[in-house]
Protein backbone atom coordinates (compact mmCIF):
# COMPACT_ATOMS: atom_id res chain seq x y z
CA UNK A 1 0.00 0.00 0.00
CA UNK A 2 2.53 2.36 0.97
CA UNK A 3 4.37 2.06 -2.41
CA UNK A 4 1.06 2.45 -4.49
CA UNK A 5 0.88 5.40 -2.15
CA UNK A 6 3.90 7.06 -2.70
CA UNK A 7 4.39 6.45 -6.20
CA UNK A 8 1.15 8.01 -6.79
CA UNK A 9 2.72 10.92 -4.99
CA UNK A 10 5.53 11.21 -7.26
CA UNK A 11 3.08 11.33 -10.19
CA UNK A 12 1.23 14.24 -8.71
CA UNK A 13 4.22 15.92 -7.99
CA UNK A 14 4.66 15.73 -12.03
CA UNK A 15 7.15 13.34 -12.55
CA UNK A 16 7.57 11.65 -15.99
CA UNK A 17 5.17 9.16 -16.84
CA UNK A 18 7.73 6.43 -17.61
CA UNK A 19 8.65 6.53 -14.10
CA UNK A 20 5.07 5.96 -13.07
CA UNK A 21 5.06 3.02 -15.24
CA UNK A 22 8.15 1.76 -14.30
CA UNK A 23 6.19 2.22 -10.31
CA UNK A 24 3.95 0.05 -11.36
CA UNK A 25 5.65 -2.89 -13.19
CA UNK A 26 5.97 -3.88 -9.89
CA UNK A 27 9.19 -6.02 -8.17
CA UNK A 28 11.33 -6.62 -12.00
CA UNK A 29 14.73 -6.93 -11.08
CA UNK A 30 16.73 -3.49 -12.32
CA UNK A 31 18.82 -4.37 -15.46
CA UNK A 32 16.52 -6.81 -16.94
CA UNK A 33 14.85 -4.26 -19.07
CA UNK A 34 12.92 -1.55 -16.46
CA UNK A 35 13.62 1.68 -17.99
CA UNK A 36 15.65 3.84 -16.02
CA UNK A 37 13.38 6.86 -14.82
CA UNK A 38 14.71 10.13 -16.40
CA UNK A 39 15.44 13.00 -13.92
CA UNK A 40 12.82 15.20 -12.97
CA UNK A 41 13.72 18.84 -14.46
CA UNK A 42 14.46 19.96 -11.04
CA UNK A 43 16.63 17.61 -10.03
CA UNK A 44 19.81 18.75 -8.73
CA UNK A 45 21.59 16.08 -6.28
CA UNK A 46 23.65 13.48 -8.10
CA UNK A 47 24.46 10.24 -6.67
CA UNK A 48 28.16 9.19 -6.78
CA UNK A 49 29.32 5.58 -6.56
CA UNK A 50 25.62 3.81 -5.17
CA UNK A 51 26.14 0.43 -4.26
CA UNK A 52 23.47 -1.83 -2.80
CA UNK A 53 24.09 -5.19 -0.57
CA UNK A 54 23.35 -8.55 -2.15
CA UNK A 55 20.86 -10.46 0.52
CA UNK A 56 18.34 -12.95 0.07
CA UNK A 57 14.68 -12.00 -0.78
CA UNK A 58 12.29 -10.48 2.42
CA UNK A 59 15.67 -9.84 4.22
CA UNK A 60 16.34 -6.61 4.78
CA UNK A 61 19.19 -5.25 3.16
CA UNK A 62 20.93 -1.05 2.43
CA UNK A 63 21.91 0.80 -0.15
CA UNK A 64 24.88 3.56 0.33
CA UNK A 65 26.49 6.18 -1.68
CA UNK A 66 27.51 9.86 -2.19
CA UNK A 67 24.78 12.19 -2.40
CA UNK A 68 26.53 15.21 -3.78
CA UNK A 69 24.61 19.15 -3.94
CA UNK A 70 25.60 21.06 -6.45
CA UNK A 71 23.97 24.05 -5.67
CA UNK A 72 24.17 27.07 -3.18
CA UNK A 73 21.21 25.71 -1.58
CA UNK A 74 20.56 22.51 1.68
CA UNK A 75 18.64 20.38 0.14
CA UNK A 76 16.42 17.84 1.71
CA UNK A 77 15.67 14.17 0.63
CA UNK A 78 12.60 13.48 2.16
CA UNK A 79 11.98 9.78 0.60
CA UNK A 80 13.42 7.33 -1.34
CA UNK A 81 11.33 4.63 -3.83
CA UNK A 82 12.77 1.16 -5.38
CA UNK A 83 10.34 -1.12 -7.53
CA UNK A 84 12.21 -3.78 -5.92
CA UNK A 85 11.51 -3.06 -2.07
CA UNK A 86 9.60 -0.41 0.30
CA UNK A 87 12.59 1.72 1.47
CA UNK A 88 13.00 3.72 4.41
CA UNK A 89 15.96 6.44 5.02
CA UNK A 90 17.84 5.35 8.05
CA UNK A 91 20.24 7.11 10.35
CA UNK A 92 22.32 5.39 13.10
CA UNK A 93 22.18 6.57 16.51
CA UNK A 94 23.66 5.74 20.23
CA UNK A 95 20.79 4.36 22.48
CA UNK A 96 21.87 3.39 25.55
CA UNK A 97 25.18 2.82 24.99
CA UNK A 98 24.31 1.00 21.84
CA UNK A 99 24.42 2.00 18.14
CA UNK A 100 21.20 1.23 16.86
CA UNK A 101 19.17 2.57 13.25
CA UNK A 102 16.19 4.34 13.24
CA UNK A 103 14.00 6.27 10.25
CA UNK A 104 16.10 10.25 9.66
CA UNK A 105 13.97 12.45 11.50
CA UNK A 106 13.03 14.59 8.65
CA UNK A 107 15.04 13.28 5.93
CA UNK A 108 18.77 13.50 4.88
CA UNK A 109 20.45 17.16 4.63
CA UNK A 110 22.99 17.52 1.91
CA UNK A 111 24.76 20.95 2.67
CA UNK A 112 24.97 23.42 -0.13
CA UNK A 113 27.99 22.80 -2.27
CA UNK A 114 28.15 19.72 0.42
CA UNK A 115 27.95 15.71 -0.10
CA UNK A 116 25.96 13.64 2.28
CA UNK A 117 27.69 9.96 2.60
CA UNK A 118 25.73 6.86 3.18
CA UNK A 119 27.77 3.96 4.09
CA UNK A 120 27.31 0.61 6.43
CA UNK A 121 27.52 1.90 10.03
CA UNK A 122 26.22 5.57 9.02
CA UNK A 123 22.93 6.94 7.32
CA UNK A 124 21.46 4.19 4.31
CA UNK A 125 18.86 3.98 2.44
CA UNK A 126 17.29 0.42 4.33
CA UNK A 127 15.22 -2.02 1.73
CA UNK A 128 13.10 -3.41 3.84
CA UNK A 129 11.88 -5.93 2.18
CA UNK A 130 13.36 -6.85 -0.64
CA UNK A 131 10.53 -8.91 -3.14
CA UNK A 132 13.62 -11.31 -4.50
CA UNK A 133 17.15 -12.16 -3.66
CA UNK A 134 19.25 -9.16 -4.65
CA UNK A 135 22.00 -11.42 -6.82
CA UNK A 136 25.75 -9.89 -6.75
CA UNK A 137 25.90 -8.02 -9.93
CA UNK A 138 22.27 -7.15 -9.90
CA UNK A 139 21.47 -3.59 -11.09
CA UNK A 140 18.39 -2.28 -8.81
CA UNK A 141 17.05 1.52 -9.86
CA UNK A 142 16.09 3.62 -7.08
CA UNK A 143 14.48 7.10 -7.09
CA UNK A 144 15.37 9.95 -4.49
CA UNK A 145 12.57 12.29 -3.61
CA UNK A 146 13.67 16.21 -2.28
CA UNK A 147 11.33 18.02 -0.36
CA UNK A 148 10.62 20.22 -3.50
CA UNK A 149 8.72 17.44 -5.14
CA UNK A 150 11.76 17.34 -7.83
CA UNK A 151 12.96 13.34 -7.98
CA UNK A 152 16.43 12.04 -8.97
CA UNK A 153 16.74 8.43 -10.06
CA UNK A 154 19.89 6.46 -10.09
CA UNK A 155 20.82 2.85 -10.58
CA UNK A 156 22.86 0.91 -8.07
CA UNK A 157 24.82 -2.51 -8.50
CA UNK A 158 24.41 -5.47 -5.63
CA UNK A 159 27.64 -6.62 -4.03
CA UNK A 160 28.46 -9.29 -1.53
CA UNK A 161 29.28 -7.38 1.57
CA UNK A 162 29.66 -8.87 5.21
CA UNK A 163 29.88 -5.30 6.76
CA UNK A 164 26.51 -3.37 7.44
CA UNK A 165 25.01 -6.38 9.37
CA UNK A 166 22.51 -4.04 11.10
CA UNK A 167 20.90 -3.29 8.30
CA UNK A 168 20.01 -7.25 8.61
CA UNK A 169 19.09 -8.20 11.84
CA UNK A 170 16.03 -6.01 13.20
CA UNK A 171 15.91 -8.32 16.39
CA UNK A 172 19.35 -7.28 16.63
CA UNK A 173 19.92 -3.92 15.82
CA UNK A 174 22.04 -2.96 19.04
CA UNK A 175 24.99 -4.59 17.86
CA UNK A 176 27.52 -2.89 15.80
CA UNK A 177 30.13 -5.50 15.99
CA UNK A 178 31.09 -7.21 12.38
CA UNK B 1 66.31 22.81 -8.36
CA UNK B 2 64.44 20.76 -11.12
CA UNK B 3 64.49 17.32 -9.42
CA UNK B 4 63.32 19.07 -6.16
CA UNK B 5 60.30 20.56 -7.73
CA UNK B 6 59.21 17.88 -9.98
CA UNK B 7 58.90 16.28 -6.72
CA UNK B 8 56.92 18.61 -5.43
CA UNK B 9 54.94 18.88 -8.39
CA UNK B 10 54.41 15.79 -9.23
CA UNK B 11 53.10 12.98 -6.82
CA UNK B 12 49.32 11.67 -5.91
CA UNK B 13 49.19 14.79 -3.16
CA UNK B 14 51.22 17.98 -2.47
CA UNK B 15 51.39 16.63 1.15
CA UNK B 16 52.93 13.72 -0.27
CA UNK B 17 55.17 15.45 -2.09
CA UNK B 18 56.57 17.91 0.62
CA UNK B 19 57.03 15.40 2.69
CA UNK B 20 59.32 13.24 0.72
CA UNK B 21 60.77 16.13 -0.15
CA UNK B 22 61.56 17.19 3.38
CA UNK B 23 62.84 14.06 4.13
CA UNK B 24 65.21 13.78 0.98
CA UNK B 25 66.78 17.41 1.87
CA UNK B 26 67.08 16.13 5.54
CA UNK B 27 68.87 12.92 4.20
CA UNK B 28 71.48 14.56 2.14
CA UNK B 29 71.85 18.10 3.50
CA UNK B 30 71.87 19.24 -0.09
CA UNK B 31 68.30 19.45 -2.59
CA UNK B 32 70.77 18.83 -5.92
CA UNK B 33 71.55 15.45 -5.53
CA UNK B 34 70.78 12.58 -7.75
CA UNK B 35 69.34 11.47 -4.78
CA UNK B 36 65.99 13.67 -5.19
CA UNK B 37 65.76 11.72 -8.24
CA UNK B 38 65.58 8.88 -7.44
CA UNK B 39 63.01 9.48 -4.73
CA UNK B 40 60.44 11.80 -6.99
CA UNK B 41 60.74 8.19 -9.40
CA UNK B 42 59.65 6.36 -6.35
CA UNK B 43 56.75 8.76 -5.81
CA UNK B 44 55.67 8.30 -9.18
CA UNK B 45 55.93 4.76 -9.04
CA UNK B 46 53.00 4.48 -6.86
CA UNK B 47 50.82 6.70 -8.32
CA UNK B 48 51.24 5.54 -12.23
CA UNK B 49 48.26 4.12 -13.65
CA UNK B 50 47.60 1.89 -16.84
CA UNK B 51 44.13 2.85 -18.73
CA UNK B 52 41.59 0.16 -17.49
CA UNK B 53 38.77 0.55 -21.07
CA UNK B 54 40.08 -0.01 -24.50
CA UNK B 55 39.60 -2.49 -27.25
CA UNK B 56 42.03 -4.68 -25.91
CA UNK B 57 42.52 -5.57 -22.16
CA UNK B 58 45.18 -4.01 -20.78
CA UNK B 59 48.00 -6.28 -18.89
CA UNK B 60 49.19 -7.79 -21.64
CA UNK B 61 51.32 -6.06 -24.28
CA UNK B 62 52.65 -3.41 -21.16
CA UNK B 63 56.12 -4.04 -19.63
CA UNK B 64 55.04 -6.16 -16.69
CA UNK B 65 54.84 -4.21 -13.52
CA UNK B 66 57.00 -6.21 -10.84
CA UNK B 67 54.32 -8.21 -8.94
CA UNK B 68 51.76 -10.55 -10.23
CA UNK B 69 48.64 -12.55 -8.92
CA UNK B 70 47.26 -15.47 -11.04
CA UNK B 71 43.92 -16.13 -9.29
CA UNK B 72 42.06 -19.08 -10.76
CA UNK B 73 38.17 -19.85 -10.02
CA UNK B 74 36.03 -23.00 -10.55
CA UNK B 75 32.95 -22.03 -11.01
CA UNK B 76 29.80 -23.20 -8.30
CA UNK B 77 27.26 -25.31 -9.84
CA UNK B 78 24.13 -23.15 -11.75
CA UNK B 79 26.26 -20.69 -12.44
CA UNK B 80 24.56 -19.63 -16.08
CA UNK B 81 25.28 -17.58 -18.54
CA UNK B 82 23.02 -14.58 -16.42
CA UNK B 83 25.04 -15.04 -13.57
CA UNK B 84 28.76 -14.55 -15.33
CA UNK B 85 27.08 -11.73 -16.92
CA UNK B 86 26.22 -10.27 -13.28
CA UNK B 87 29.66 -11.73 -12.07
CA UNK B 88 31.83 -9.78 -14.60
CA UNK B 89 29.43 -6.68 -14.45
CA UNK B 90 30.85 -6.62 -10.45
CA UNK B 91 34.06 -7.83 -11.51
CA UNK B 92 35.07 -5.10 -14.06
CA UNK B 93 33.60 -2.34 -11.84
CA UNK B 94 36.22 -3.54 -9.12
CA UNK B 95 39.16 -3.50 -11.76
CA UNK B 96 38.09 0.15 -13.43
CA UNK B 97 37.94 1.72 -10.17
CA UNK B 98 41.19 0.01 -8.35
CA UNK B 99 43.37 0.42 -11.76
CA UNK B 100 42.19 3.89 -11.62
CA UNK B 101 43.43 4.28 -7.83
CA UNK B 102 40.04 4.47 -6.72
CA UNK B 103 38.73 2.29 -3.78
CA UNK B 104 36.06 -0.36 -5.24
CA UNK B 105 32.28 -0.01 -4.10
CA UNK B 106 31.88 -1.03 -0.41
CA UNK B 107 35.88 -1.62 -0.28
CA UNK B 108 36.74 -1.80 3.44
CA UNK B 109 39.95 -1.25 3.36
CA UNK B 110 39.58 2.18 0.73
CA UNK B 111 43.33 3.29 1.86
CA UNK B 112 44.93 0.76 0.54
CA UNK B 113 43.60 1.65 -3.12
CA UNK B 114 45.24 5.53 -3.64
CA UNK B 115 48.30 3.80 -5.47
CA UNK B 116 47.63 1.71 -8.20
CA UNK B 117 51.74 1.52 -9.11
CA UNK B 118 50.30 0.68 -12.77
CA UNK B 119 47.89 -2.21 -11.71
CA UNK B 120 46.12 -4.14 -13.93
CA UNK B 121 43.50 -6.87 -13.86
CA UNK B 122 43.26 -9.05 -16.61
CA UNK B 123 40.24 -11.27 -17.34
CA UNK B 124 40.63 -15.02 -18.41
CA UNK B 125 37.72 -17.35 -19.49
CA UNK B 126 38.48 -21.15 -19.26
CA UNK B 127 36.51 -23.84 -21.06
CA UNK B 128 34.61 -24.83 -18.27
CA UNK B 129 32.78 -20.68 -18.58
CA UNK B 130 32.04 -21.28 -22.09
CA UNK B 131 30.48 -24.61 -21.27
CA UNK B 132 27.96 -22.81 -18.02
CA UNK B 133 27.46 -20.39 -20.80
CA UNK B 134 26.19 -22.43 -23.18
CA UNK B 135 28.91 -21.28 -25.69
CA UNK B 136 31.73 -23.03 -27.65
CA UNK B 137 35.02 -22.05 -26.19
CA UNK B 138 37.77 -20.39 -28.14
CA UNK B 139 40.27 -22.53 -26.22
CA UNK B 140 40.76 -26.12 -25.55
CA UNK B 141 43.15 -27.80 -22.91
CA UNK B 142 46.91 -28.87 -24.14
CA UNK B 143 47.51 -32.27 -24.84
CA UNK B 144 49.55 -33.97 -22.56
CA UNK B 145 53.08 -33.74 -22.97
CA UNK B 146 55.68 -36.24 -22.04
CA UNK B 147 57.71 -33.62 -19.45
CA UNK B 148 54.66 -33.22 -17.58
CA UNK B 149 54.16 -33.78 -13.81
CA UNK B 150 50.93 -31.77 -13.46
CA UNK B 151 49.32 -31.21 -10.24
CA UNK B 152 45.28 -30.34 -9.99
CA UNK B 153 45.89 -27.73 -7.46
CA UNK B 154 48.08 -25.59 -10.16
CA UNK B 155 45.93 -26.73 -13.15
CA UNK B 156 42.50 -25.61 -14.41
CA UNK B 157 40.46 -22.79 -14.37
CA UNK B 158 37.44 -21.41 -15.46
CA UNK B 159 38.14 -17.97 -14.80
CA UNK B 160 41.39 -16.17 -14.17
CA UNK B 161 41.97 -12.82 -13.18
CA UNK B 162 45.87 -11.86 -14.14
CA UNK B 163 46.34 -9.00 -11.49
CA UNK B 164 49.55 -7.23 -12.02
CA UNK B 165 51.13 -4.37 -10.10
CA UNK B 166 54.52 -2.38 -9.17
CA UNK B 167 53.51 -3.04 -6.10
CA UNK B 168 52.96 -5.99 -3.71
CA UNK B 169 50.31 -4.78 -1.09
CA UNK B 170 48.33 -3.47 -4.36
CA UNK B 171 48.55 -6.92 -5.72
CA UNK B 172 46.83 -8.12 -2.46
CA UNK B 173 44.40 -5.57 -1.97
CA UNK B 174 43.16 -6.08 -5.37
CA UNK B 175 43.09 -9.66 -4.61
CA UNK B 176 41.23 -9.39 -1.81
CA UNK B 177 39.01 -7.45 -3.56
CA UNK B 178 38.32 -9.17 -6.38
CA UNK B 179 38.13 -12.60 -4.66
CA UNK B 180 35.60 -11.37 -2.42
CA UNK B 181 32.89 -10.50 -5.09
CA UNK B 182 34.00 -13.13 -7.34
CA UNK B 183 33.34 -15.98 -4.69
CA UNK B 184 29.35 -16.07 -4.83
CA UNK B 185 30.08 -16.84 -8.14
CA UNK B 186 32.44 -19.76 -7.75
CA UNK B 187 35.25 -21.31 -5.47
CA UNK B 188 39.13 -20.21 -5.41
CA UNK B 189 41.22 -23.13 -7.47
CA UNK B 190 44.83 -21.86 -7.60
CA UNK B 191 47.08 -18.89 -6.41
CA UNK B 192 50.24 -18.30 -8.54
CA UNK B 193 52.04 -15.32 -7.33
CA UNK B 194 55.16 -14.19 -8.62
CA UNK B 195 57.68 -11.49 -9.15
CA UNK B 196 60.39 -9.44 -11.86
CA UNK B 197 62.76 -6.79 -10.92
CA UNK B 198 61.25 -3.96 -8.67
CA UNK B 199 60.74 -0.68 -11.21
CA UNK B 200 63.53 1.16 -11.20
CA UNK B 201 66.03 -1.64 -11.14
CA UNK B 202 66.72 -1.96 -14.28
CA UNK B 203 65.66 -0.02 -17.45
CA UNK B 204 61.70 -0.37 -18.86
CA UNK B 205 61.98 -3.32 -21.69
CA UNK B 206 64.57 -5.20 -20.02
CA UNK B 207 64.76 -8.97 -20.51
CA UNK B 208 63.30 -10.92 -17.57
CA UNK B 209 65.71 -12.81 -15.44
CA UNK B 210 64.58 -16.13 -13.72
CA UNK B 211 65.32 -17.94 -11.25
CA UNK B 212 67.57 -20.11 -12.46
CA UNK B 213 69.81 -16.96 -14.20
CA UNK B 214 68.66 -17.20 -17.43
CA UNK B 215 67.59 -14.08 -19.33
CA UNK B 216 63.78 -15.01 -20.59
CA UNK B 217 61.88 -13.55 -23.03
CA UNK B 218 64.58 -12.20 -25.77
CA UNK B 219 62.99 -13.49 -28.40
CA UNK B 220 59.54 -12.28 -27.66
CA UNK B 221 57.70 -9.76 -29.92
CA UNK B 222 58.07 -6.39 -29.24
CA UNK B 223 56.71 -2.97 -30.64
CA UNK B 224 54.58 -3.33 -33.75
CA UNK B 225 55.59 -7.24 -33.65
CA UNK B 226 53.38 -7.68 -30.81
CA UNK B 227 50.19 -7.26 -32.84
CA UNK B 228 49.99 -10.09 -35.66
CA UNK B 229 51.79 -12.32 -33.12
CA UNK B 230 49.28 -11.60 -29.97
CA UNK B 231 46.15 -10.33 -30.98
CA UNK B 232 43.00 -11.14 -32.91
CA UNK B 233 40.68 -8.38 -35.22
CA UNK B 234 38.05 -8.65 -32.04
CA UNK B 235 40.45 -7.23 -29.96
CA UNK B 236 40.48 -11.04 -28.02
CA UNK B 237 43.83 -12.75 -27.13
CA UNK B 238 44.63 -16.17 -25.59
CA UNK B 239 46.80 -17.01 -22.40
CA UNK B 240 48.84 -20.09 -21.22
CA UNK B 241 49.43 -20.68 -17.67
CA UNK B 242 52.03 -22.92 -16.52
CA UNK B 243 54.14 -23.67 -13.30
CA UNK B 244 57.33 -24.72 -13.95
CA UNK B 245 59.56 -26.04 -11.14
CA UNK B 246 63.01 -25.50 -11.68
CA UNK B 247 65.07 -28.11 -10.11
CA UNK B 248 67.84 -25.39 -8.96
CA UNK B 249 69.62 -27.89 -6.62
CA UNK B 250 70.55 -29.95 -9.83
CA UNK B 251 70.81 -26.74 -12.20
CA UNK B 252 73.35 -25.57 -9.01
CA UNK B 253 75.71 -29.19 -9.92
CA UNK B 254 76.26 -27.66 -13.66
CA UNK B 255 79.21 -25.35 -15.09
CA UNK B 256 78.35 -22.55 -16.24
CA UNK B 257 79.16 -23.52 -19.96
CA UNK B 258 76.61 -26.62 -19.22
CA UNK B 259 73.83 -24.38 -18.32
CA UNK B 260 74.75 -22.43 -21.16
CA UNK B 261 74.54 -25.00 -23.80
CA UNK B 262 70.84 -26.43 -22.48
CA UNK B 263 69.71 -22.90 -23.48
CA UNK B 264 71.54 -22.09 -26.14
CA UNK B 265 72.87 -18.43 -24.24
CA UNK B 266 75.48 -16.75 -22.36
CA UNK B 267 73.77 -16.85 -18.97
CA UNK B 268 75.41 -13.53 -17.97
CA UNK B 269 74.77 -11.63 -21.70
CA UNK B 270 72.00 -13.45 -23.12
CA UNK B 271 73.75 -13.67 -26.55
CA UNK B 272 72.82 -17.36 -28.54
CA UNK B 273 76.20 -18.99 -28.40
CA UNK B 274 76.63 -18.33 -32.01
CA UNK B 275 76.47 -14.07 -30.91
CA UNK B 276 77.86 -11.29 -28.94
CA UNK B 277 74.85 -9.48 -28.33
CA UNK B 278 71.62 -10.45 -26.64
CA UNK B 279 69.63 -9.87 -29.76
CA UNK B 280 71.81 -11.31 -32.10
CA UNK B 281 70.09 -13.34 -34.18
CA UNK B 282 70.84 -17.15 -33.31
CA UNK B 283 73.18 -18.53 -36.31
CA UNK B 284 71.96 -22.46 -36.25
CA UNK B 285 74.92 -23.07 -39.47
CA UNK B 286 77.90 -21.38 -37.28
CA UNK B 287 80.22 -24.21 -36.33
CA UNK B 288 81.92 -23.87 -33.38
CA UNK B 289 86.05 -24.88 -33.02
CA UNK B 290 85.51 -28.55 -32.36
CA UNK B 291 83.45 -28.12 -35.98
CA UNK B 292 79.82 -28.98 -33.77
CA UNK B 293 77.20 -26.81 -34.43
CA UNK B 294 77.64 -23.50 -32.06
CA UNK B 295 74.26 -23.83 -31.20
CA UNK B 296 73.46 -27.18 -30.16
CA UNK B 297 70.54 -28.64 -31.91
CA UNK B 298 69.27 -29.63 -28.58
CA UNK B 299 69.58 -26.28 -26.79
CA UNK B 300 65.68 -24.93 -25.33
CA UNK B 301 66.38 -21.76 -27.83
CA UNK B 302 67.12 -24.14 -31.12
CA UNK B 303 63.85 -26.34 -30.35
CA UNK B 304 61.60 -23.60 -29.44
CA UNK B 305 62.85 -21.16 -32.22
CA UNK B 306 59.72 -19.61 -34.28
CA UNK B 307 60.60 -17.21 -37.46
CA UNK B 308 57.00 -16.90 -38.65
CA UNK B 309 55.99 -13.76 -36.93
CA UNK B 310 52.57 -14.55 -36.82
CA UNK B 311 53.78 -17.80 -34.61
CA UNK B 312 55.51 -16.41 -32.43
CA UNK B 313 54.15 -15.84 -28.32
CA UNK B 314 54.36 -13.13 -26.19
CA UNK B 315 55.77 -14.49 -23.04
CA UNK B 316 55.57 -12.55 -19.66
CA UNK B 317 56.41 -14.62 -16.64
CA UNK B 318 56.84 -14.35 -13.82
CA UNK B 319 59.41 -15.99 -10.89
CA UNK B 320 57.87 -17.60 -7.67
CA UNK B 321 59.69 -18.41 -5.13
CA UNK B 322 57.85 -20.19 -1.82
CA UNK B 323 59.52 -21.31 1.66
CA UNK B 324 62.52 -24.04 0.82
CA UNK B 325 61.77 -27.34 3.26
CA UNK B 326 63.82 -28.32 6.24
CA UNK B 327 66.87 -29.67 4.32
CA UNK B 328 67.09 -25.94 2.61
CA UNK B 329 65.95 -26.88 -0.90
CA UNK B 330 63.88 -24.31 -2.64
CA UNK B 331 60.39 -24.36 -3.92
CA UNK B 332 61.09 -21.67 -7.35
CA UNK B 333 60.16 -21.52 -10.33
CA UNK B 334 58.56 -19.71 -13.05
CA UNK B 335 55.05 -18.56 -14.10
CA UNK B 336 55.47 -19.35 -17.27
CA UNK B 337 52.14 -16.55 -18.83
CA UNK B 338 52.41 -16.41 -22.59
CA UNK B 339 49.67 -14.65 -25.18
CA UNK B 340 49.57 -15.83 -28.41
CA UNK B 341 46.24 -14.98 -30.80
CA UNK B 342 45.87 -18.93 -31.17
CA UNK B 343 47.27 -21.61 -28.30
CA UNK B 344 46.91 -24.97 -30.61
CA UNK B 345 48.70 -23.14 -33.53
CA UNK B 346 50.92 -21.23 -31.59
CA UNK B 347 51.76 -22.74 -28.20
CA UNK B 348 51.52 -26.37 -28.61
CA UNK B 349 53.78 -26.90 -31.48
CA UNK B 350 56.14 -25.33 -29.77
CA UNK B 351 56.12 -26.83 -26.26
CA UNK B 352 55.69 -29.83 -28.44
CA UNK B 353 59.39 -29.44 -29.77
CA UNK B 354 60.27 -28.77 -26.30
CA UNK B 355 59.22 -31.74 -24.76
CA UNK B 356 60.65 -34.10 -27.50
CA UNK B 357 63.93 -32.45 -27.10
CA UNK B 358 64.98 -29.81 -25.07
CA UNK B 359 68.13 -30.38 -23.18
CA UNK B 360 66.74 -27.68 -20.15
CA UNK B 361 63.95 -30.26 -19.59
CA UNK B 362 66.40 -31.98 -17.14
CA UNK B 363 66.69 -28.86 -15.17
CA UNK B 364 62.51 -27.68 -15.44
CA UNK B 365 59.19 -29.66 -14.54
CA UNK B 366 55.87 -28.05 -15.64
CA UNK B 367 53.51 -29.00 -12.17
CA UNK B 368 50.70 -26.67 -13.70
CA UNK B 369 49.15 -25.90 -16.49
CA UNK B 370 45.94 -23.65 -17.56
CA UNK B 371 44.49 -21.91 -20.84
CA UNK B 372 42.38 -19.23 -21.26
CA UNK B 373 40.62 -16.89 -23.74
CA UNK B 374 41.16 -13.36 -22.46
CA UNK B 375 37.98 -11.59 -23.86
CA UNK B 376 38.02 -8.24 -25.68
CA UNK B 377 38.79 -4.92 -23.71
CA UNK B 378 35.44 -2.91 -22.73
CA UNK B 379 34.33 0.43 -22.83
CA UNK B 380 33.85 3.00 -20.40
CA UNK B 381 30.03 2.00 -19.74
CA UNK B 382 30.56 -1.87 -20.46
CA UNK B 383 31.76 -4.89 -18.88
CA UNK B 384 34.25 -7.67 -19.65
CA UNK B 385 32.85 -10.88 -21.45
CA UNK B 386 29.57 -8.40 -22.74
CA UNK B 387 30.50 -9.90 -26.07
CA UNK B 388 30.02 -13.42 -24.82
CA UNK B 389 27.47 -13.27 -21.93
CA UNK B 390 25.35 -10.26 -22.59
Amino acid sequence: MRNVRTWAAVVLAGALTTLGLAGCGGTDAAGSGTPTPAPSAAATVTVKDPWVKAGPAGEMTAAFGTLVNGTDADITITSAESPDSPLELHEMTMKDGKMVMQPKEGGFVIKAKGTHELSPGGDHLMLMKPAKAIEPGDELTFTLKLADGATVPFTAIAKPFAGAEESYAPSDMGSMAP
Amino acid sequence: MTSRRRLLAGGAAAGLGVAAGAAVVAATGRDDTPVTVAAAATVDTGTATVDFHGPRQAGVAEDPPAHAAFVAFTLAGGVDRRALARMMRLLTDDARRLTAGAPALGDTDATLAVLPARLTVTFGFGPGLYRAAGQKSPVTDLPTFTIDRLERRWSGGDLLLQICADDPLTVAHTQRMLIKDARPFGAVRWVQQGFRRSPGVQAPEHTQRNVMGQLDGTANPRGPEIDPAVWNADGSTQLVVRRVRAEIEKWDILAVSDKENAVGRRLESGAPLSGTQEHDEPDFAQLDDSGLPAMPDFSHVTRARVTDPTLKILRRPYNYDGAPNAAGQPDAGLIFAAYQRDIARQFVPIQQRLAEKDLLNEWITPIGSAVFAVPPGCADDGWIGEQVLA
